[in-house]
């Protein structure tokens, strides 16, 4: 298990491995995507009580999702290096941010855009609303936090310390519908409980969440290989790697 | 198909403005970020090697003045 993480630590190890994983997830995001989407858009039936424009939620529940899981991510990335000083988690944490406060802006804004013909508003001070907006902020702070050093380890020091702290947020987003009353619906979609709504309507749900996932996955893998190019460019392997693929 | 006709699929029952808005701002940034990243990793492959040759270039240069100065103190 040591042996395993202290491998996968390892920069060279990882470049490596992570070329042959990178095609997969990304043939595996565009499939689903595409898939999703056509279904979402063309086949799945209209909603009885909100007409077409529930078709909003195929880009917006994956992109909250992937906007919460990805700060998770970071706080765990950054849990990581603090503990066990493994580089290339911190470069990992380091490019998964602008994707995350990306997928944060994409739920907000489809959720705005969504709310003027259902809620009559694109915007109101309730508590899931809110806390998301905190996240998207959390994420900029994060981006800034770390531009915001001379040394490179204090940058990542002290953007871990705030993605561990601000990870407090994500309970919060979670639990804001079932804790205070709010105008957001509380979940109706969850990878534990059937979901509440019939399997033409969340099936292509279920693979945008999916499609969503792979594209964080093949993203981070691509931008944590140019990191690696960047940040270890002195090392013999890095050097070699480039006169090889001339 | 939940849809008529194309003219329906655009139309989205009269919420189009809306399904276009959200899922065209997505589809955008996703793109624009796959894109980026494609791009990015091609410069700092190029930085990387542009750097690799200039420092070898220095390299040949640098032996090649300390053979000189070593020619120099032999003859001197």
């Amino acid at each position: 298990m040591w042996a395993f993480i202290h491998k996968l630590g390892s920069p060279k190890w990882f470049y490596a491995i992570s070329a042959r994983l990178l095609p997969w997830f990304w043939v595996a995001a565009l499939g689903l995507i595409v898939t999703g989407s056509v279904w979402g858009l063309a086949f799945a039936p209209a909603d009885y009580q909100q007409g077409n424009s529930f078709r909003i939620i195929y880009v917006h529940v994956p992109a909250a999702f992937l906007a919460q899981s990805i700060f998770v991510g970071m706080a765990a990335s950054g849990l990581v290096f603090m503990v066990w000083r493994i580089k290339i988690a911190d470069m990992a944490a380091a490019m998964m941010a602008p994707l995350g406060a990306s997928m944060t802006f994409v739920a907000l804004f489809s959720g705005a855009v969504w709310g003027v013909p259902t809620w009559g508003t694109w915007w109101q001070w309730d508590a899931r609303l809110t806390s998301m907006l905190i996240l998207f902020f959390l994420y900029i702070g994060v981006i800034a936090l770390r531009g915001a050093f001379a040394s490179r380890d204090a940058g990542s020091r002290a953007t871990s310390v705030l993605a561990m702290v601000g990870v407090i947020n994500i309970p919060i987003i979670k639990y804001s519908v079932n804790w205070w009353y709010t105008l957001h619906q509380p979940a109706s979609f969850t990878f534990t409980a059937r979901p509440a709504m019939p399997a033409e309507m969340y099936l292509p749900l279920l693979t945008m969440v999916l499609g969503f996932y792979c594209f964080f996955i093949a993203l981070t893998l691509t931008r944590t290989r140019t990191e690696i190019l960047r940040r270890e460019s002195s090392k013999r392997w890095v050097r070699q790697l480039v006169e090889e693929s001339r | 198909m939940a849809f008529d006709s194309l003219t329906d699929f655009f139309a989205m029952g009269g919420h189009g403005v809306y399904v276009w808005a959200a899922w065209g701002a997505t589809g955008l940034l996703l793109l624009a970020l796959a894109i980026h990243a494609r791009l990015e990793h091609r410069q700092a492959k190029q930085a990387l090697r542009r750097r690799v040759r200039r420092e070898q270039h220095q390299a040949a240069r640098a032996t090649v003045s300390s053979d000189e100065g070593r020619v120099h103190e032999s003859q001197a």
